[in-house]
């Protein structure tokens, strides 16, 4: 009996209903990622990139199709049931932080550790954000913090809870070429030392050129992507 | 206990970031307000109470013609009250050749329990002796105390001998005032004060003597509960137990309305508090949002998610509620040191029951106007940490705020004190939140239509009310409400308060002369035209005894409340006038026309008719001088009887009691220094009684005073809700205000487009909200003073104009401070932080 994949999902489909038409974003669409795999899915603005990562991540329901996480159906869950699947597996890195601004860095990270009931929250929070590098910044606010410093909160807070998958939406959307090297640096680094499944929807060639293996979403279906520079020129 | 940190956390970073602090303030504004009136109205009915003892002597009395049984005593003794025992008789006391019916009155050493004597050497020309002292005694054995009236009848001074009954006594003291002294003000004569233990050698007491004997008894509240039900359980026949809620009807009746006017300044504060919470919690709830979402996508279930909501919600009320409680019992002391000397003594300390409904608001006020909003958040889906258009909170079911307006409507209901005021506060609270809606629907038409065709800053700024339509008519209305609670301080400062003292003007009646037979009618209007005092009305009062209703005799026993016995017992003073007096009220049925003079009617007053059960069309009938008259009552009225003036419980048409032997009353004002003129016409007609009510009317005075300032002072708080109101009002939309200006300007638009079209968006919010306010708040005043508390009320123009001027200014302003930080920054900058 082989290993379940870490994240699958089998003829996927997601259909948006408006008073007049009925969009299909994703289409029949079969996904397998292996544990450990670096995965990134490419594809043009509208493509429904973030659609297919908030489905896959469980934080809405296809319109049918299955998604597994560890061999698990999540999509017949209700919501409680697929937050408490995310909170014991997955991370999350997204285009706009996702800081909570009335937090310190330091509570930010702490948030997710927290709501798993971790009583070592705040060690395990603060050796994070020592891991990216803001051991000095633990008591500022994220309006505090440069464009950079936010996502480095937001790597250090998906990665403290110990997540076995990681889900990252555009990570470097928001920063300029410089920082979003950092930053790819920062994520790939703590990726490989954890060993954790890295999903990730991404523009930047760069990033995506990072992963083992990079799909391109288009018309809702997924294809490999032999070349990224060539899906992104297309 | 996961719930109870996270809400901490979140209760602390919420405070820190500011989302909480208007909502918060308004909070404990609602509190501090209610419990403030609360503390210092417990205190003030504490020491009503303590007045209600000084009135009687004591905290309950027990008294009867005939000696006391013993078990009154040893009761007493039993529960450890202290208590003493009195005598009262009326006797004649003679001077040489003067002679007058005194009212006497023999005390023990331990007399009064509640109140003091004050006595003087000398009778003052005017008023009070200035030498006037607290005596620490009781006259001596063999001594007598004389009231200034009888010592100006009898021509005494101290140390001159009186004759009283078989002993000759000399005169040690005169009496100036006396505890328990409040009863009955027309009934007695003159006082004099003697011991107790000389009583049986002035041979006063024979058989068939009309002597009250009294048993006075003081101690802490719940002992004395205890000992009335007792004394009234094993009461005997002819045994009246009394206790000190008979305050005089003048006091209660200004302490009454003071009371009124505080619980509506309370209740203003409270409703506009709570108005700010519900506005401030929009914001704060829409802040909210990101903060659940992620919770949820982090792998929060829901109903971890309504756990910590819940204890924030707990933690909000707590606090704001303890805080609130705090400030209130410090507020207090401060409305306690306004009244000063309202009350003889100090206020008694405050009891707890204002910290537990200061709680039970703080709770349930978040609960009903928070809450319902605040639990939405349960639902916010994890994807909106994707799609940020998911699950964002911009339209409220109607149910959602059901709960608030039902706390509003109990606060009103409570606070008001009476069914009337709660009523009428709640249907102008609901006229006024659907005129605003009116009003707010039809200004934004109109502002449309006409801004329809034109372009420029001024279309933005109106399109700005067309964007948000129902925050446009929240923010009106809270503009309103904010308004209207300074327009309605400046007018109960202005004129109900003034209104109000203006009731007992410095002319107002402070003596009255009783007794005045007819043929002596002449000889006192005589001295009216000579000591140059006009429009004093001499009333007629024949005195009749209710024996009857509907033809079944009067059962006085039916009567389970002790004053409705008394009232049935006691005679009445039946008066007859063609015209209803000025500062009476018709509340039911109608006066008599000229033509029904004669008639068998009757008009009454309010009070009386429901402490007996009267009603409309009832037929009373009277046995006056042993003949009886049966009377239909045609006319409920309401007097006001802090105005001083005589009145009367029962009035006929003239034509009916002519005949009948009546005496004749009347009340007037008396200058300073006039005196001897009044003392001469008494020495001219000896049965003449003359009673001074001028401390009476000074103590009503001083209550006036010390009130008003009280009532100010409360309004403070209404005052800060208000502009809370304004504060939350204007921070409700204030980040989707920025971020419109923020893209205005990055479309190019100059910070002089942007702060226009602003401006011409507030300044139709605040031409609309000082409309509404204005009327609103000259109708409640109107309303308060017309029919709640029955003074005169008269419009004020200027004040409505200038409200009206200064709103339509003040609220554009204070939009343009709260974006004038945001305009002066680059616009990457807010791109940045948006």
């Amino acid at each position: 009996m082989h290993k379940p994949f870490a994240v699958e999902a089998i003829s996927l489909n997601k259909h948006v209903t408006s008073s007049e038409t009925t969009l299909t974003i994703l289409d029949d669409l079969d996904l397998a990622v292996q544990h450990g795999e670096r995965v990134a899915i490419v594809g043009r603005s509208g493509s429904g990139k973030s659609t297919l990562l908030g489905l896959l991540a469980g934080l809405d329901n296809p319109s049918s199709g299955k998604v597994l996480i560890d061999g698990t159906e999540i999509s017949n869950l209700d919501e409680d049931g697929r937050a408490a699947v995310r909170g014991r597996k997955m991370g999350f890195v997204f285009q706009s932080f996702q800081l909570l601004p009335s937090l310190t860095a330091l509570e930010n990270v702490m948030l997710p550790l927290q709501l798993a009931g971790r009583d070592d929250a705040r060690p395990l929070a603060e050796a994070a954000l020592s891991r990216v590098g803001l051991e000095q910044r633990l008591s500022h606010y994220p309006k505090q913090l440069s464009g950079g410093e936010q996502q480095r909160v937001a790597i250090a807070r998906a990665f403290a809870p110990g997540p076995s998958i990681l889900f990252a939406d555009e990570p470097t959307g928001n920063l300029d070429a410089a920082t979003g090297q950092q930053i790819i640096e920062l994520l790939f680094g703590l990726n490989a030392q954890a060993g954790t499944t890295l999903v990730l929807v991404t523009h930047d060639n760069a990033l995506a050129a990072r992963c083992q293996r990079r799909l391109l979403l288009s018309q809702g279906k997924l294809a490999e992507a032999a070349d990224v520079a060539e899906s992104a020129a297309s | 206990m996961m719930a109870l940190s996270l809400a901490w956390r979140q209760f602390r970073s919420h405070w820190s970031a500011g989302d909480l602090r208007v909502l918060f303030l308004a909070l404990v504004l609602a509190v501090t307000a209610t419990t403030a009136v609360g503390f210092f109205t417990d205190r003030i009915d504490g020491a009503l109470v303590r007045q209600g003892g000084m009135l009687l002597g004591a905290d309950l009395l027990v008294s009867s013609g005939k000696p006391l049984p013993e078990s009154y005593q040893q009761e007493a003794q039993r529960r450890q009250l202290s208590s003493t025992q009195t005598m009262e008789f009326p006797s004649m006391v003679v001077r040489g050749e003067h002679s007058q019916l005194a009212e006497i009155k023999a005390v023990d050493a331990e007399f009064p329990l509640r109140g003091e004597l004050v006595i003087s050497e000398q009778v003052a020309a005017v008023g009070v002796s200035d030498a006037a002292r607290a005596a620490d005694v009781i006259p001596s054995p063999g001594s007598v105390w004389v009231e200034p009236r009888l010592a100006t009848l009898l021509d005494v001074k101290v140390g001159d001998l009186l004759e009283v009954g078989e002993r000759q006594m000399p005169v040690s003291a005169i009496l100036e005032r006396e505890a328990s002294r409040g009863g009955d003000m027309f009934s007695f004569a003159p006082r004099l004060m003697m011991n107790l233990a000389d009583v049986p050698s002035t041979g006063l007491i024979q058989y068939g003597s009309r002597v009250k004997y009294q048993f006075l008894v003081a101690g802490d509240a719940e002992q004395i509960r205890q000992y009335s039900a007792w004394a009234q359980a094993n009461a005997g026949k002819g045994e009246r137990v009394q206790d000190v809620s008979a305050a005089r009807p003048e006091i209660r009746s200004a302490l009454e309305k003071a009371r009124q006017f505080l619980g509506l300044s309370a209740m203003v504060g409270v409703i506009l508090a709570i108005v700010a919470m519900f506005l401030a919690s929009l914001p704060y709830v829409q802040r909210s949002l990101d903060t659940y979402a992620l919770m949820r996508c982090f792998g929060a279930s829901r109903k971890l998610i309504m756990q910590i909501l819940l204890w924030q919600t707990f933690l909000t009320g707590l606090l704001g509620s303890l805080l609130g409680c705090l400030l209130g019992y410090l507020a207090q002391a401060g409305l306690a040191s306004l009244a000063g000397s309202l009350f003889l003594e100090t206020l008694p300390q405050p009891g707890w029951w204002p910290v537990l409904t200061g709680l039970l608001l703080g709770f349930l006020t978040m609960l009903a106007v928070v809450w319902p909003h605040l639990a939405r958040l349960t639902d916010v889906p994890a994807l909106r940490i994707l799609r940020r258009d998911l699950g964002s909170i911009d339209r409220h079911h109607w149910l959602s705020f059901f709960p608030g307006i039902a706390v509003i409507a109990g606060m009103i209901y409570w606070h008001a004190g009476s069914f009337k005021l709660g009523s009428a506060t709640i249907l102008i609270f609901l006229a006024l939140l659907l005129l605003i809606a009116l009003m707010a629907w039809a200004g934004q038409h109109l502002l449309q239509r006409f801004s329809d065709g034109r372009g420029g800053v001024w279309k933005l700024g109106i399109a700005g009310l067309k964007r948000r339509p129902g925050m446009a008519v929240a923010q009106v209305a809270g503009f309103s409400l904010g308004l209207m609670a300074l327009i309605l301080l400046a007018l109960v400062r202005g004129d109900l308060l003034n209104n109000w003292q203006a009731s007992l003007p410095p002319d107002a009646p402070n003596r009255f002369i009783i007794n005045i037979q007819p043929h002596q009618i002449e000889g006192v209007k005589a001295f009216f035209t000579n000591a140059d005092i006009p429009n004093a009305e001499v009333f007629p009062m024949v005195r009749g005894r209710l024996i009857a209703v509907n033809d079944t005799p009067l059962d006085t026993s039916k009567y389970v409340d002790e004053r409705a016995r008394r009232l049935a017992e006691r005679e009445f003073n039946l008066s007859w006038a063609a015209d209803m007096q000025a500062d009476n009220q018709m509340l039911e049925g109608r006066w008599w026309t000229s033509a029904e003079h004669g008639q068998p009617q009757l008009s009454l007053e309010l009070d009386l008719a429901d402490t007996l059960g009267l009603k409309l069309g009832d037929w009373l009938t009277y046995d006056i001088a042993g003949t009886q008259l049966k009377v239909e009552v045609t006319s409920i009225r309401k007097v006001e009887w802090d105005t001083m003036r005589a009145n009367f419980f029962a009035v006929m048409p003239p034509g009916l009691l002519e005949n009948f032997p009546a005496s004749y009353i009347t009340s007037f004002h008396l200058p300073l220094g006039n005196d001897q003129a009044l003392n001469a016409l008494v020495r001219e007609y000896t049965n003449l009684t003359v009673i001074d009510v001028a401390a009476l009317m000074e103590q009503v005075r001083g209550i006036m005073d010390k009130m008003t300032h009280a009532i100010e002072y409360v309004f403070v708080f209404s005052l800060f809700a208000g502009l809370a109101v304004l504060y939350a009002a204007l921070v409700a939309t204030r980040e989707e205000r920025v971020r419109e200006a923020t893209l205005l300007r990055v479309l190019g638009a100059s910070r002089r487009q942007v702060v226009l079209a602003g401006l011409t968006e507030f300044a139709c919010i605040g031409v609309l909200a000082a409309l509404v306010a204005t009327l609103a708040a000259s109708a409640l005043a109107w309303y308060v003073s017309a029919y709640i508390l029955n003074i005169p009320y008269q419009f004020n123009l200027l004040l409505a104009i200038l409200a009206l001027i200064s709103a339509s200014l003040l609220v554009p302003f204070a939009a343009w401070l709260g974006m004038r930080g945001f305009l002066d920054q680059p616009p990457r900058q807010l791109l940045h932080s948006m």
